[in-house]
């Protein structure tokens, strides 16, 4: 189940999807995550950083390995390096550049803060026992990324005149990807008619509402909803910058396909 | 570059671990931290990367207070004629012993 | 000025086989070799992490890549731990890391060199780590108690960075021809470098004899390389590796291997900042310093914010 435009029909190719679109959110995550390793502000965030990526990598792996099994490929690397920009489901705020220690501060909260009540709703719903184990282990995980990432967003937005403009712009540039989160599709209806996934608009005011305390806590401005709004992503329709992404991840073992690289 | 700005560099704190339910904690090492949550937060970050601990007290450094070398006599000598404190003080009938 | 009193007293202390505290009285020398080198083996660990962050991204699997990111992310501990150790001394980490990033202290010359092909990480992990593990070992007996217990954790964890880079060699080793190709060619550009790692010969290195004096360490330079070269010889025939050096040859009488001539010239030329990287390590490494200091410093003003606040509260 990768092809462009493509709603799944059965309960299996739903529980795929699904499976999908949390295991690539969190490959590309960790990937721009693992970017900082030896680059950190201080060493103690170096390591803190590298532990999220290692926690969404991780997240991803486990995510794929499963769909792998339902599908009959081979294992999870199938998922990560043998799929084109096309077939990748993340959200396109995943995918954006690095940029500076702000700019991924507020990316980590965002998408976290997105996450938490994501995954705490899906725990509730979803019925496949091997599904909801998973996404009960990394639950406890998220939400300390939501802390780690929140307390950071409070202090660079209450630090100094410079951290505040940094992370400032960093939402501001965000923001045009958060409408993404809550876009909701037919691939994403049939999987809840499935019990595999949740109508992610039922906490978008709770995301919100999160989201504007810790900003306001912090001194900053919420940025107008009212403005474009990037969508697509989840089907495949990405920013430029994936391509680059998956070009580098992706072509040594593009380059010898039947070399054992495990 | 403005070298030796000492307003950017975060205090040490000192971490200890809990490695198991309802063990003593231990210490682990230190890591620096501009205040206790971080502290809390790198100390985790740091020294459970393979779950060595459960729980962790953090601790500025500078609220240590450590026995000097020379508190090493009068301080910690007493005991030493109470034999009676230790447990290898008491032979253990050896029907016990192999029990263990 | 430390008395001649004091200096026996305390060589008879490391004789007994003591282990001196950071409170403990200690000669002014001792506290400067043991600053020395502490932060250099630091810088070693922090500097450790870009030629194997270089293959993170590019890693051809996803265990693999999550191997590498934790190995990776477990040299920022060791140097963590060993500045900590340091910090004992009476330095502080931001003066030990400048002394490196704009001064003269040194970090090890091995990093300098790149990682060209995923291969290197292999070879990295083999005899890089393998070598450190050498090194490490001994130190954690070292006579300075917090140098020798953070040298004890790191051992701990610098097993499994071995181990990994040992098993991917050992299966691009018995792997596609391409994968052979590779990895003979990174050990093969490897090799030297490593064996570089343990320092200049003992008649060479004017720290060891002192060193060894005050148990800092208790080897020298030449025995460590001995017991390396010793070892490697047998796993990298274990694995159908070839080593780079006609004149490696068993040694009936000392029951050792017996190798070539280090290329000294090299070590020294990389060791004075001529190395084929060592200008983008500082380069980055400078980079994500300066680049830091405004988190640093961000953070350190929201934590004088808030204590005020919460002073005016109560
Ligand atoms: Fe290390
Ligand atoms: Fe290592």
């Amino acid at each position: 189940m990768s092809t462009l435009d493509t709603i799944p029909k059965t309960k299996q190719e739903s529980l795929v999807e699904v499976l999908l679109r949390l295991g690539d959110d969190r490959l590309i995550h960790g990937h721009r995550l693992s970017e900082w390793a030896g680059h950190g502000p201080e060493l103690e965030e170096d390591l803190a950083l590298a532990n999220v990526a290692l926690d969404m990598i991780g997240h991803a792996s486990s995510l794929y390995s499963y769909a792998a099994k339902l599908e009959g490929k081979q294992d999870e690397d199938h998922y990560a390096y043998f799929r084109d920009d096309i077939d990748f489901k993340n959200i396109a705020m995943l995918e954006l550049p690095r940029v500076d220690f702000a700019f991924t501060i507020a990316k980590q909260f965002l998408f976290s803060a997105f996450s938490y009540f994501l995954y705490r709703d899906l725990i509730d719903t979803v019925e496949d026992e091997q599904f909801n184990g998973m996404l009960q282990k990394h639950f406890k995980e998220i939400k300390y990324h939501l802390r780690h990432s929140r307390e950071w967003v409070l202090r660079l937005g209450d630090g100094t005149e410079e951290s505040k403009k940094r992370i400032q712009s960093a939402f501001n540039d965000l923001w045009m990807y958060t409408g993404e989160l809550f876009d909701q599709d037919d691939t994403e209806k049939a999987a809840i008619s499935h019990n595999l996934y949740v109508d992610v608009t039922s906490f978008k005011e709770e995301w919100m509402k999160l989201v504007k305390e810790t900003l306001e806590e912090a001194t900053l401005d919420v940025p107008d909803n009212d403005q474009y709004m990037f969508s697509g992503a989840r089907g495949g329709r990405h920013t430029e910058h994936l391509g680059h992404l998956l070009a580098e991840m992706q072509f040594l073992r593009r380059s010898y396909p039947d070399a054992e690289w495990k | 570059m403005n070298k030796k700005n000492q307003k950017t560099e975060w205090p040490l704190w000192e971490v200890f671990y809990q490695p198991k339910d309802g063990k003593p904690f231990e210490h682990a090492g230190s890591v620096h931290a501009p205040d206790a949550e971080m502290a809390l937060q790198n100390a985790r970050d740091t020294y459970a990367r393979r779950n060595e601990g459960i729980a962790f007290w953090v601790v500025p450094s500078d609220q240590i207070v450590a026995s000097t070398p020379e508190d090493v006599g009068p301080f910690f000598d007493p005991a030493n004629d109470k034999p009676y404190r230790h447990p290898q003080f008491y032979s253990v009938p050896r029907a016990v012993k192999k029990r263990k | 000025m430390d008395t001649q009193q004091q200096l026996d007293e305390f060589q008879k202390r490391i004789d007994n086989g003591e282990t001196i505290e950071p409170k403990d009285w200690m000669p002014e020398r001792y506290r400067k070799q043991l600053i020395r080198m502490m932060s250099q083996h630091a810088h070693s660990e922090i500097v450790g992490m870009l030629p194997e962050g270089n293959w993170i991204t590019r890693a051809p699997s996803l265990k693999r890549k999550m191997v590498l990111l934790a190995k990776v992310q477990d040299e920022a501990g060791h140097g963590l731990y060993l500045y900590s150790a340091t910090e004992t001394l009476g330095a502080e980490r931001r003066e030990l890391v400048e002394d490196y990033l704009y001064g003269n202290a040194k970090y090890s010359s091995i990093f300098n060199y790149p990682t060209l092909t995923y291969a290197d990480i292999c070879v990295i992990g083999w005899l890089v780590d393998g070598a450190a593990i050498v090194n490490q070992t001994m130190l954690a007996k070292s006579s300075y108690g917090p140098y020798a217990r953070a040298n004890l954790r790191i051992c701990k964890e610098e097993s499994f960075h071995k181990k990994q880079g040992y098993e991917m060699l050992a299966k691009m080793a018995d792997g596609t021809p391409e994968q052979q190709r590779m990895a003979q060619d990174a050990v093969n550009r490897w090799w030297w470098p490593t064996l570089m790692m343990f320092g200049p010969h003992d008649s060479d290195s004017p720290n060891s004899a002192e060193l060894i004096k005050w148990a800092v360490k208790t080897k020298t330079n030449d025995e460590l390389r001995q017991h390396f070269v010793d070892r490697m010889v047998m796993e990298a025939e274990a694995i159908g590796i070839s080593l780079p050096d006609p004149n490696l040859k068993y040694n009936e009488e000392t029951g050792h291997w017996d190798f070539g001539d280090i290329p000294w010239d090299e070590f020294w030329s990389v060791v004075k900042g001529d190395g084929p990287m060592n200008r983008e390590r500082m380069r980055a490494r400078r980079k994500a310093y300066e680049d830091g200091e405004w988190v640093r410093e961000a953070a350190m003003e929201y934590a004088r914010k808030k204590k005020l606040r919460e002073g005016k509260a109560s």
